[in-house]
Order: structure tokens, then sequence, then C-alpha cells
């Protein structure tokens, strides 16, 4: 009777619940535990580690602009446009999500590497090679990523209400003005979920990376590739990695949570 | 990835069979095991270097004839994946390595039954897509700037390796990547990414004609040896022994040097 | 700018085909339940959707002509619509929504956002020109939508069932401010209701629409008081009887007579309306002509009265106050009588 709302959870969920959280976060304290935290200085300062780190945050930044600006358009397509095929297009878009990405960069040199499809006259026209570059990782990186935002701006796009386009139209706008200054204003949470998503997995990509884009210092060895090489010598300095890798993703979306939060606290 | 789960899928097979009882699979020391000839039986399971895979799954299936109530067990990977493995506990009852140092960890945590024995040694060979379309002749080739090339990383065997052989010829080498392992040299050279790429002679014999080997005099200065050993913790040692045995006799060393192995 | 709309929608089993035509300064109420086609017009008319058949020509201008494959997109139209939930963009300012179709239209930001400002101080809501949409009451935004519509100084309005979302006394103030806009506003009105109230209120002519079809179209007054279907007549509160006039008396379709006031002869319609159906417990004393036994099957509160329906020979609906409801010991199932002065009775052809 004090007028608070009921809070309680229900056992049944309570339970599975927490059950989720202690999977999810007992590794994560493992890796704290262990951590030779002696050790985490002299690898934060050094320069190795640095540049690992940096082409992480650059290769999953620009990686996520990639994504953003060619899979915003196509979730679009998916969950406006009535073109034929549309579910065999979600269905191909979505491949990348249960590809090994092992495979996903095999298939990327397959189409751009020196003897693909695309790469051979890439190669023979402008004398352009991909593999090994630092642009093979972004394109690694989305190529596994992006599914995960055009998934997550689809279902934004699908839940958006479709009148507000109605509305516009009604107002002299045409599809393109509508797009941009009404249907994307109204799905920019989901764009932004997405984005965060996409990053993040750019972030943590490691197969399709290692195949397509080689592995090298300063050009094409990100952090997880670091990470993974360091188990094969030094375990020790593989988890302080891994905790310089997870510190930094997480201050990161913190961060951008927080900017965005209290901008769409404005607007509210 | 793939050997944790093969790790997994080990440990398993060893519960089941452990669980179907009467046959002694698990039994230690075998001595209670009805097989007629007395030998080893049950189930053994060999964490072996990825390079030995087709070596040793021949080795194993001529052991498996030999002893029909045996069944033989084999988890492929990395050396220092496998390493790792063996001392975080999984139940293996042998261990060869690509490399010593990868041995080391698992004599230093005590797990290794005696000192190791060496059953082969690898050396390093320049891999090049067949018809080799760049003209590659000689480890000098790796410091020019306009090949793609391809070398192992420096943290693991292969690529430690590479180094050695560099220093020893003096050559400022400029690889576009370091490979995590040598097979994944190896795919880049078959898929013709790279025009060369420094790998074991026993890579450039598995891969087929899609790859051709080139020999060069500074291999000698990085031989790779591969020890072997059985574990202290083998839920399995009769077999153990015995496929160890197998590996070190005249028809064991046959089969490494047919795959392309420097036998001791 | 003048309306002349016919088109033809393909609506599953059913086709909605509608013509209409509105005049300058004229508004159309497009009256009818839900399903019957009312919005798919709107739609049409908006070019929101693509007609099977028909044409649709604003003044001079032909915005659809299917036969000569003529589509104007929507946003290629003079119009302003106002939808029932009012959908305002949700991340713009009240100002800026109203502003949107000037921006659209090449207007630069400052003309429009004065423009717009106009327009929210004469629809009453200058002071709320800088919240977001989601900070304004039903009123309010309703009235920002309007000012939205008409600020680009439409040649067609649309008006999509724009009170039902109010609340009742909401309803009644926007209603009257929007009789206010609409008879300033030159251009054509096409209003979509199913609230008959706002038809008879805002609209100059009403059409009314079952199943795709136009089955009634008059002045508000001449639809409410002689309704031609049991939909209409549902709608103003009216008992609707078919028959064949004989002279002073109409013998009803569903049997029984009527008196009437007038001479008629061939079919009609009778209307009856409730507040002058008078109910007795017993057979009335004197001569009423028109008097029948009935039964009652549903009362509901209505206003300071209570409803009553009834079943029987001549099928009625009556108001009776709640003193009265209570007197008589109403319940379903109650055998009564009902009576009415031949006076009270409309009755009109059909």
């Amino acid at each position: 009777m004090r007028g608070r709302r009921e809070a309680g959870v229900p056992a049944p969920l309570l339970v599975p619940a927490l059950l989720a959280v202690a999977f999810l976060v007992l590794p994560l304290l493992g890796l704290l535990v262990r951590a030779p935290w002696s050790e985490l200085w002299p690898q934060l300062s050094s320069p190795a580690v640095g540049q690992a780190l940096r082409l992480s945050l650059v290769s999953a930044t620009a990686a996520t602009l990639v994504s953003v600006v060619l899979g915003v358009p196509l979730a679009w397509v998916l969950a406006r446009s009535r073109i034929r095929g549309r579910s065999v297009l979600r269905a191909l878009v979505t491949v990348p999500l249960v590809l090994p990405p092992v495979v996903g960069g095999v298939a990327l040199f397959l189409v751009l590497g020196r003897q693909g499809l695309v790469g051979a006259w890439l190669d023979e026209a402008f004398g352009l090679t991909i593999p090994f570059t630092t642009t093979a990782v972004v394109i690694a990186e989305t190529f596994v990523a992006m599914p995960f935002l055009v998934i997550s701006v689809e279902g934004a796009l699908r839940a958006a209400d479709a009148r507000f386009e109605d509305a516009a139209a009604t107002l002299g706008a045409d599809r393109w003005t509508t797009f941009r200054r009404v249907t994307l204003p109204l799905v920019a949470p989901g764009v932004a979920a997405g984005a965060v998503l996409c990053w993040a997995r750019a972030l943590g990509e490691f197969g399709a990376t290692i195949t397509f884009a080689g592995n090298f210092p300063g050009t094409t060895q990100t952090m997880p590739l670091a990470v993974y090489l360091a188990l094969q010598r030094d375990p020790q300095a593989a988890v302080v990695l891994s905790l310089v890798l997870l510190a930094v993703s997480l201050a990161t979306l913190l961060l951008l949570r927080d900017r965005w939060l209290s901008r769409a606290g404005a607007a509210a | 990835m793939g050997g944790r789960w093969a790790a997994g899928l080990v440990a398993v097979a060893l519960g089941v069979a452990g669980c179907g009882g009467d046959d002694g699979a698990a039994a230690p020391g075998g001595a209670t095991s009805s097989a007629p000839d007395d030998g080893p039986s049950g189930t053994l399971t060999v964490f072996a270097a990825a390079s030995l895979t087709d070596v040793f799954t021949d080795l194993g299936g001529r052991l498996e004839g030999q002893h029909p109530g045996l069944d033989v067990q084999f988890n492929f990977a990395g050396s220092s994946a496998l390493a790792t493995q063996v001392v975080q506990g999984a139940p293996a009852d042998v261990f060869a390595s690509a490399a010593e140092p990868q041995m080391a960890t698992v004599t230093d945590a005590g797990l290794a039954a005696g000192e190791p024995a060496v059953v082969a040694a690898n050396v390093l060979q320049i891999a090049v897509p067949a018809g080799n379309p760049a003209g590659v002749t000689g480890l000098a080739d790796f410091a020019r700037e306009e090949l793609a090339l391809a070398v192992c990383a420096p943290e693991v065997p292969c690529g430690a390796a590479s180094e050695e052989v560099f220093a020893a010829a003096g050559v400022a080498a400029v690889p576009d990547t370091q490979e995590e392992d040598v097979r994944a040299a190896l795919t880049k050279v078959e898929l013709g990414e790279v025009d060369a790429a420094l790998v074991y002679t026993t890579d450039v014999a598995s891969a087929g004609d899609a790859v051709e080997g080139l020999d060069f005099p500074e291999s000698a200065e990085a031989v790779n040896a591969y020890p072997i050993a059985t574990l202290t913790g083998a839920p399995n040692p009769d077999a153990a022994a015995a496929f160890v045995e197998l590996v070190l006799s005249e028809e064991g060393r046959a089969a490494l040097s047919g795959a392309g192995f420097r036998v001791p | 700018m003048s309306l002349a709309a016919s088109v033809a929608v393909a609506r599953g089993p059913m086709t909605v085909g509608l013509d209409v035509a509105v005049a300058d300064g004229e508004v159309l109420a497009v009256l009818g339940p839900n399903g019957a086609g009312k919005s798919t017009l709107l739609r049409v008319l908006a070019g929101l959707l693509r007609p099977d058949d028909g044409r649709v020509v604003v003044g001079t201008d032909v915005w659809v002509d299917v036969a000569a494959g003529v589509h104007l997109p929507a946003h290629e139209r003079r119009l302003g619509m106002v939808f029932q939930d009012h959908l305002l963009f949700p991340h713009l300012s009240v100002t800026d929504n109203v502003a949107f179709g000037l921006r659209t239209r090449g207007v630069r930001r400052g003309p429009a956002r004065a423009a717009a400002r106009e327009w929210l101080a004469r629809v009453g809501v200058a002071d709320l020109a800088d919240r977001r949409p989601g900070q304004l009451s039903g009123g309010q935004a309703q009235r920002a939508a309007l000012a939205r519509a008409l600020v680009g100084d439409p040649a067609l309005l649309l008006l999509d069932e724009p009170l039902s979302a109010l609340d009742a006394r909401t309803r009644l103030t926007v209603r009257a401010e929007l009789r206010r806009h609409l008879a300033d506003y030159g251009g054509s009105t096409v209003l979509v209701t199913h609230d008959p109230v706002d038809a008879m209120a805002l609209a100059d002519r009403v059409v009314v629409v079952e199943e795709g079809r136009v089955v009634q179209a008059g002045t508000p007054a001449d639809v409410s008081r002689h309704p031609r279907t049991d939909y209409v007549a549902r709608l103003v509160g009216l008992a609707l009887l078919p028959g064949t006039g004989e002279g002073g008396t109409v013998r009803l379709e569903g049997g029984g007579r009527v008196a009437v006031a007038e001479q008629t002869a061939g079919p009609v319609f009778v209307a009856v309306r409730p507040e002058s159906v008078a109910l007795y417990p017993s057979r009335p004393d004197g001569s009423p002509r028109n008097v029948w036994p009935a039964r009652l099957v549903a009362a509901t509160p209505h206003g300071s009265t209570v409803r009553c329906e009834l079943a029987g020979e001549v099928p009625l609906i009556a108001d009776v106050t709640a003193t009265a409801f209570a007197e008589l010991g109403l319940a379903p199932g109650t055998p009564v009588w009902a009576s009415v002065k031949a006076s009270e009775v409309a009755v009109y052809d059909r």
C-alpha cells in the first residue's frame, strides 16, 4: 500500500538470470584474478602494444563507419522496399554471422586477393593489392561486423512507424529527403546500438583478419592477433593484453553511452 | 579453438569408454585386461603437433591393427596450445611437440614420464606457388620489397626458426605478414596470395602440387627437433609406451622420413 | 481549387469505388464505418496509394489519370494532411515540424520558421513553439498538426479522423477551432470521420460510404434528418423504418402501420427520433394512432436519459428520463407499450 511498484524478480527468472551473470562474468573475473598486475605497466607502455591498440581502434572505427554508410541503406532496402527475393537477400546478408571467420577470410581472398575475381583486376588495372594491408583489416572487420549493424537497423526500421514517412510525403518530401530528415532520426537509437555492436565485433575480430590481412606489427596486427600470438609464447602477457583490450573497449562504450544517453535525455 | 573442441571430444570419448566398463578401457596398467594378446587395449589419447597429422594417423592405424582392443584418438593442434592443454589437465597419454620449448613447458610441470625422446627433425624450405611465378631462387629474395612474402610469427616455432636462418644468412627480410602458424602461411602460398613463404619441408611435402619447395643452405642453421614423451597422468600408460615405441622403431622412422622429416 | 475525383481500388474481395467533387472553400465530410473505404479514398487523394482506376483532378491539375498513366507522387502534390494521431515528427521541435513542408519546398530556414510561428499563433499554440511533440497534450499536438498542414497554402486539405484521438472535452474545443480555420481556408477540404457530430459541425456536404460505395449524399441537415441506411440512422440516433406510403399511413416492410402527418405514396422511409417515443407500462388511454406493444432489448445511459432499444413488430429507439426508467421498472425483456405522435414521424421517399 506504499504506492511503490512491485520490484521483486520472480524466482524462475532470477535463478537463470544469476546463472547467466555468473557464466558471463566469471571468466572475466578469472582474467582479473590471474592477471600478472606487475606486468601491466611495462606491457601498456611497450610501443608494440600501443601500436596494436591504436591499429585496433582505428580499424574497428573505420569498419564501423563503412558499415554505417553501406549497412543503413541496405537495412532500409530490407525493411522498406518491395524488391523481389528480399528474404533471400536477408539470408545472404546474415551469412557472415554463421560463417567461421577464417572461412570468411579465405572467401575475401577469392574475391579481393591477388588472384581473386575483383582483386586480379584491381592489381592489373591500378596496381592495387589489398591483402596484408590495413585496408584489408578494415575490409575483413567490415565483412564480419556489418551484419550486426544491418540486423539491428532493420529491426529499428520495422519497429518505426512508417506513417511518419507518409506524413513527410504529404509535406513535399521526396523519399530521399524523407529518409534523411525523418526516417534516419527516428531510427537513430537503433543505428547507434547497431554501430556499437558492430564496433565491438570489429574490435574483437580475429579469424577473418588474420587470414585475409595477415599479421604484421603496425600494419595489420590488431590487438586480438597480438593476444593470440602472445599466448603462443607467454600466456601471462596474453592475459595482460586481453585486459588492456577489454578496458579500452569498455571505457569507449561507457563513454559513448554516457554522451549518447545525455543527448537523448536532453531531447526528451 | 579447434584444439580445445577436440580435447573436449576426447574427454567425452574417454568418459564413454570408461562407463563402457568390462573391457578395462580406463584401467591403469592394463594388467587386468582380458585381451588375448595381453597387449595394450582401451583408448589411447595422443596430443601431437599439427605437422605430424598424416604420419601419426597412419602409425596409429597400424598400432590399432596390431592390437584389436585398442582405440587410438588424436588431438592435433599447435604445440603451444597442446602444451597448455596438457598443463591444464587434459587427459592425454602421449605428447609430441614440434619444438623443444613447448615440451619443456610440460616437463617443467613434471608431467612427462621420463626424458622426452627426439623422434624427428624438420628444416625450413621456401614454399612458392606452382611454377614459381615470381622467380624466387633463395633466401635473399625475402629482402625484395616488391614481392608478397609470408613468414611465421616470431612467437611460434617456425617463426623463431625463420629469424635464425635470416640472421645466419644476413638477410634483412621484409615479410608482408607474420602468420600465426605454418599452415596459415602455406595456405597463402596455395591461394597464390604470396610469392613465397618460409615453412617446413614437411608442410611442402603435404601440400601437393599447388606448392613447390626450394631448399636453401642456411636451413641447416635451424633444425627443429620433435620431442615425444608419455605423460605421468596417462590414463593408459601401456598403450602410450607401445605408441612411442612404434614411432621410434624402424617402421616409424621410415614413415616419418617418407613425410619429409629428417630422422635421427 | 476544386477537387474532382473518381477512384477505384480493389481491396481484397471488396472494390472501393468512390466519386467525390468538392468546390473551392467547401468542406466535404466522408462518413462511414471502419473499413468502408474512407481512408483508402484519402490515401489515393494524398498520393500514398495508387488506385487501380480513376482520375483525380485539382483545379486544372491532373494528379491521377490511370488511363493516361499519370500519377503525381505525393510530395509533388500541393496538399496538407492531418492525421488521427497527429504524426508530428518526434525528433523535431513544434516549429520545425510546421516549417518542414516549407523547407522541403525550398523556403529558407528563416522565413520558413517565421511562417511556422505565425501559423502556430493562429492555431493558439505559439507558446509551445520550442517544445517537442512528446511534451504536448493531444489537443495541442492536433492544433500544431493543423498548422503544419495549412502553412504551405495547399490546394487540397485532407483531414483523417482529426478529432477521434482526443478526449470528449478537448474534442469540443478543437472542433470549434477547426470549424473557424476551415471557414478561413480557400481550398477544398475532405474530412474523413466516423463521428456524425464532426460531419454535422464541420462539413458543408456529407457523403456516406458503406462497403466501398457512396450510399447517401447531401447536406448534413438533410442526411441527419433523412437517413437512408440503418448505419446512418443509428449514427444520428433515429429508428429507420422502410415501408410503402398509403395516404395518411405507411405500411412497414417489417409489418405494422405508422400514421404520418402528410399524404404519401410509394416506397418511403419513416424515421422516428428517440425523444419522441413515449413508453407506458400498459396500453395508454385515449386514442393515439401510433401505439405498439414492444419488449425492451437493451438500455444504455445516454446523456441525462436512458436510451432504450425496443423489439417488436415496429422496432424503435426510445429515450426516457432516468426517473421514468426507474418508475416503469424496466429491465431487459420487460413488455412495454410504445407510442409516438403522427406529427413527430418523418416520412420521405426512398
